[in-house]
């Protein structure tokens, strides 16, 4: 009894500690400033889109949406694509040899960023991918391709050998295979490594930092970062940028929560 | 897979030509594996080792120049950027002792938050599969927007923080937050737990969910309390769970970057500054031989700091 009272506390009081300044957030992107600072708590008294009218208009935030849009969506294509072709293959290769390659492509998984962001800056900078988009898909293409591997080929090794055996005795090479059999049954291991890279490359903030200066090519973590410059303590302001930024993320973890669990904690498994 | 008795399973089975394949690849190896298959890893490969692989070692042969990133020419100065780094940089041992301070209370708090709230939800009800949604739902946000809500917390004047005290009767306890140099690196902390404490959670659920609910019936016949199972057979069972939970949170306390810019400025001021901001900021001002060999110590530290939570990880486990 004493047990499920205090379950029944601390899941309270955490539940609340998520919650509250969630919907502070939310509301405050409909009030004015004095509003939020009188009843930070209380619902807007009005639902006036006033706060989102300057931010979508003044701030470039429109195209560092359209930025976002763009360059997550390539990186997350031909992520998966690269990586569930490599995927596809180590888990076929036998032997030592698909376990090297799987093993050094994977190794990329434990290198911090910062610990070779100066040398890649200088290489974008040579072949001239600074300031661009494609750069910025590059880059995740790179950063995100360990995790995919790891998890696809993870994925991959435990579908039964008679698959692929069956398909070669029908005639199939590794593209048909791979297209028409692999693809299809990893569908689960494909869409939790495209949340994971979803969520990780829509709200990366350090590589646009470094890569990209252009105010038109931004995107949504740095125009939001830049917020900070310019309504220091303009609140209402500041909430209505984070709505606008976390709308994707959020509608798809709405709407596809189980997946977006696992998505996320499958890239956890080695950190 | 190849073993006598899997092939004579396999024979019995009834698909003749199957128990001969293994042998036969082993025998002469890679003369099944369809060339093909070798082509499909290529473009991964190329994008790896040229974007990846080269920068990363370059990025030791960088450490030993004064290089500025921009010259054509530079000098080689050895092992002179270490001894700088070790003997008198006062702001990278700031940014290092902050790091520290950071770390050792999120993987402490973080760590105890995730597993009581994974023992509270691991049983499927509908309640707790709302809550888990619910305790996940920070993790999926920016953090330059999680550095917001904060940053609206915190705030001295205006902040959720410091109302809510004085609504309640603690004024005695209002704070300045991150205007106070001592206690800033903390409160960050705090927002990093709010952030990814439903992550580590899940990973715990998991292996909660592994553990045979057979064992805790046997304890029970035998008259262990809820203590008692969690020392015995919880804790214990729930090894690689933890490892894997302390070690991610270990490496997420050294990412905190983006966190740090969003509630300490760009560049950070001193009090928040981490290893990983440090090095950005020496980065930016131009001296790319000695961010890189920043890099490079805190590279090794990360590595050492992983594998020594492994080993005192693997001594509590067995007292247990």
């Amino acid at each position: 009894m004493r047990y499920q009272l205090g379950r029944g506390a601390v899941l309270a009081v955490y539940a609340v500690l998520i919650i509250v300044p969630v919907t502070v957030v939310i509301f405050g992107s409909f009030k004015t400033t004095p509003e939020l600072f009188d009843s930070p708590f209380g619902l807007p008294s009005s639902i006036s889109f006033e706060n989102y009218d300057v931010v979508l208009n003044q701030q470039n935030l429109r195209q560092a949406f359209l930025n976002s849009v763009l360059v997550t969506g390539a990186s997350v294509l031909l992520t998966l694509l690269i990586g569930s072709l490599a995927a596809y293959a180590v888990a076929r290769i036998p032997g030592w040899k698909g376990w090297l390659i799987f093993g050094f492509l994977v190794l990329g998984m434990s290198v911090p960023p910062q610990a070779n962001m100066i040398p890649q800056y200088v290489l974008f900078d040579q072949l001239g991918l600074l300031d661009s988009r494609l750069g910025l898909v590059l880059i995740n293409i790179v950063v995100g391709l360990p995790v995919a591997v790891f998890i696809l080929a993870g994925f991959m090794r435990t579908l039964p050998r008679e698959t692929y055996e069956a398909s070669s005795v029908d005639g199939a090479g590794p593209v048909r295979t791979y297209w028409s059999i692999v693809m299809p049954m990893s569908t689960p291991s494909i869409a939790a490594t495209a949340i994971f890279l979803f969520v990780i490359q829509w709200n990366d903030l350090l590589y646009p930092l470094l890569f990209i200066s252009s105010p038109g090519k931004k995107t949504i973590p740095l125009a939001l970062l830049d917020f900070q410059g310019q309504f220091l303590t303009d609140y209402p302001l500041l909430f209505t940028g984070v709505v606008i930024a976390s709308l994707p993320v959020v509608i798809g973890y709405v709407l596809l929560q189980r997946h977006f669990v696992a998505g996320i904690t499958a890239g956890a498994v080695k950190g | 897979m190849s073993t006598p008795a899997s092939a004579t399973t396999a024979t019995g089975a009834g698909t003749g030509g199957r128990p001969e394949r293994p042998r036969r690849r082993r025998r002469g190896p890679s003369s099944r594996v369809h060339p093909l298959l070798y082509a499909f890893t290529l473009p991964a490969l190329i994008i790896y080792v040229i974007f990846f692989v080269i920068p990363t070692l370059q990025a030791v042969q960088y450490s030993a120049t004064d290089w500025d990133g921009f010259s054509a020419d530079y000098e080689n100065v050895g092992i002179g950027n270490f001894d700088r780094l070790l003997t008198g940089d006062t702001l990278f041992l700031n940014a290092l002792t902050n790091n520290l301070k950071f770390m050792v209370v999120v993987v402490v708090f973080q760590t105890i938050l995730a597993l009581i709230l994974a023992i509270f939800l691991v049983r499927n009800t509908r309640g707790s599969t709302l809550l888990r949604g619910l305790f996940f739902f920070p993790t999926i946000l920016s953090s330059v927007s999680v550095a917001y809500i904060f940053k609206f917390i915190y705030d001295p004047n205006f902040g959720l923080g410091n109302r809510v005290l004085e609504a309640v009767g603690l004024d005695a306890l209002t704070s300045s937050y991150l205007g106070n140099d001592e206690a800033a690196i903390y409160w960050v902390a705090i927002t990093q737990v709010w952030f990814h404490a439903g992550q580590m959670m899940v990973i715990f659920i998991a292996g909660l969910q592994a553990v045979p609910r057979e064992l805790y019936e046997a304890a029970e016949i035998d008259g262990a309390g809820r203590w008692k199972q969690f020392t015995a057979i919880t804790w214990p069972m729930l090894a690689p769970a933890t490892a894997i939970v302390v070690a991610y949170t270990t490496i997420q306390s050294f990412k905190a970057f983006d966190l740090i810019l969003g509630l300490g400025g760009n560049p950070p001021k001193t009090s928040l500054d981490i290893l990983s901001t440090r090095i950005y900021s020496t980065f930016a001002n131009s001296e790319f031989g000695y961010a890189a060999t920043q890099s490079i110590i805190f590279m090794l530290f990360i590595a050492a700091i992983v594998v020594v939570q492994r080993r005192m990880l693997k001594l509590t486990q067995k007292e247990a």
